[in-house]
């Protein structure tokens, strides 16, 4: 039986990487993300991780080294943050590009300027479209499972693309929660051993990311979009068997209270913990308000989302993230345009918050949602309202 | 040997776009850069090669009357055939198309 421990959740995802039996990993250390790295870097000097642990000099570097890794068929993790992330931007189009089922935590932070540790999504909508399957979390539990899950999804035959797991940085990074770590037999009964099908090998060479002239440059992006389409087949059975061996299901988007409700609030990430509790206390006033969790960012789950927001009449959309000058957070564009060619579609209602750190409360969300059904009602000046700002 | 370019569609690539044989660049149509193509009045040549030597794309071979034509499959119709062929057999059209 997993044992539960009172653990930091950046240290438990060390632990859980360690059980899979990672080969690489390439990472540099950025607030909020070190822990994650700093913890295998100490496992890996002891002897406890039979890995090899390469500090590159940037995070271009961590991503790049995870690249070559992963061609030569290791198991490959490595972590970031921020601009962190920002700076592995280029490499990241390549792992999606390559197939090379690089795992990937991000520790989610602000990006400057100013200069910001806190978290926020900015970094995360940044990298939206470098064909990365991502996942984002609510608290240490659904970190430690999906980061294992990641790795069944990313070296699935089936699949074989890089996956980032999306954990706000200190709100989910640096608190120390009761979290079950699974034993390592679950472990091995779970995630099969990497086989990546074409490495790097000396006996069978081939020729990896080649150049791609116009005759075939559209073939090679199309047959690496239908894959990241496809990949939610394997990442709805991976959660399943998690469900089945640790009795914890994951979805893509997961409702609460949502059933019966004239309004909707959709959040992502840990944020959606305290928005659960005011829509309990809402409830507990009589009023038909549920929640909509989008779990799974890329591959976006279009059936889904409309399923689970079709009988609503207002759905309120906050997100951690601005678009400048544009139609407001992408979640909340992404969904509108999801929902656009629906017969029956509920009033949209876009909010941008907790930017930079800046914590949004229950009384808080209890306010959005009320201004967001006023809005609905009465229409905004602006195509979003950003929520909490002092005017 | 891999499809010609032209019968290569999406379901054909190997896992993240690999190449799995050796040589097939040679399979790379340049010629669809070219605007164009080098045309020739074989009375003057004197079979000196010249154009042979300077074709960057080393698309010249000798016909069966050793006179030097290029491979249009390879000739991007830089023109620097015409430039330093020293009797002027090669002229440059503009392609229709």
């Amino acid at each position: 039986m997993a044992k539960r421990v009172g653990i930091e959740v950046s240290v438990a995802i060390g632990e859980v990487v360690t059980m899979t039996n990672t080969d690489v990993i390439a990472a540099y250390p950025i607030t909020p993300q070190t822990h994650i790295v700093e913890h295998p870097a100490k496992l890996a000097a002891d002897g406890e991780l039979d890995a090899e642990y390469i500090p590159v000099e940037s995070e271009h570097s961590a991503m790049s080294a995870c690249l070559g890794a992963a061609a030569a068929g290791a198991r490959t993790f490595t972590a970031t943050a921020g601009q962190g992330l920002e700076l592995m931007h280029e490499v990241l189009y390549i792992a999606s590009s390559m197939q090379l089922p690089v795992v990937m935590a991000v520790a989610n932070r602000a990006l400057s300027a100013p200069l910001s540790v806190w978290g926020d999504h900015s970094d995360a909508m940044a990298v939206r479209d470098t064909g990365w399957i991502q996942i984002f979390t609510e608290n240490g539990q659904e970190v430690v499972d999906n980061i294992l899950c990641a790795f069944r999804i990313a070296e699935d035959r089936g699949v074989l693309l890089p996956v980032m797991v999306n954990l706000d940085g200190f709100h989910l990074s640096h608190v120390i929660e009761p979290i079950l770590l699974p034993e390592q037999s679950e472990v091995d009964a779970f995630l099969p051993p990497n086989d990546y099908p074409l490495p790097l090998d000396p006996a069978k060479p081939v020729t990896m990311g080649d150049f791609g002239p116009p005759f075939i440059y559209t073939e090679v992006k199309w047959a690496q979009e239908v894959n990241l389409r496809k990949s939610m087949e394997t990442i709805l059975k991976c959660w399943g068997e998690f469900d089945r061996i640790f009795k914890r299901c994951y979805h893509p988007v997961e409702c609460y209270r949502s059933e019966d409700a004239e309004v909707l609030l959709l959040t992502m990430g840990s944020f959606s913990e305290t928005a659960m509790t005011a829509i309990d206390r809402m409830r507990g006033e009589g009023k038909n308000i549920g929640l909509i969790r989008l779990r799974l960012w890329r591959p976006f789950p279009f059936d889904e989302i409309r399923n689970a927001v079709k009988d609503a009449e207002v759905l309120i959309v906050l997100d951690r993230a601005l678009s400048f000058g544009g139609p407001g957070g992408p979640v909340s564009s992404e969904i509108r345009s999801a929902l656009y060619n629906e017969d029956r579609r509920p009033k949209i209602v876009s909010f941008v918050g907790g930017l930079g750190g800046r914590d949004i409360t229950v009384s808080g969300f209890q306010e959005m949602i009320n201004r967001g059904i006023e809005i609905s009602k009465t229409g905004s000046k602006h195509e979003f309202e950003i929520f909490g700002v002092r005017e | 040997m891999v499809k010609p370019e032209k019968e290569l569609t999406w379901k054909d690539l190997e896992i993240g776009a690999v190449v799995t044989e050796p040589g097939n660049a040679r399979q790379y149509r340049t010629g669809d850069w070219r605007s164009q193509r080098p045309t020739y009045k074989f009375d003057k040549c004197i079979k000196c090669g010249l154009c042979w030597v300077f074709c960057p794309e080393a698309c010249f071979h000798q016909n069966d009357e050793g006179y030097f034509v290029a491979d249009l499959y390879y000739c991007y119709g830089c023109g620097i055939c015409a430039k330093e062929c020293p009797t002027g057999v090669i002229t440059m059209v503009e392609e229709e198309e």
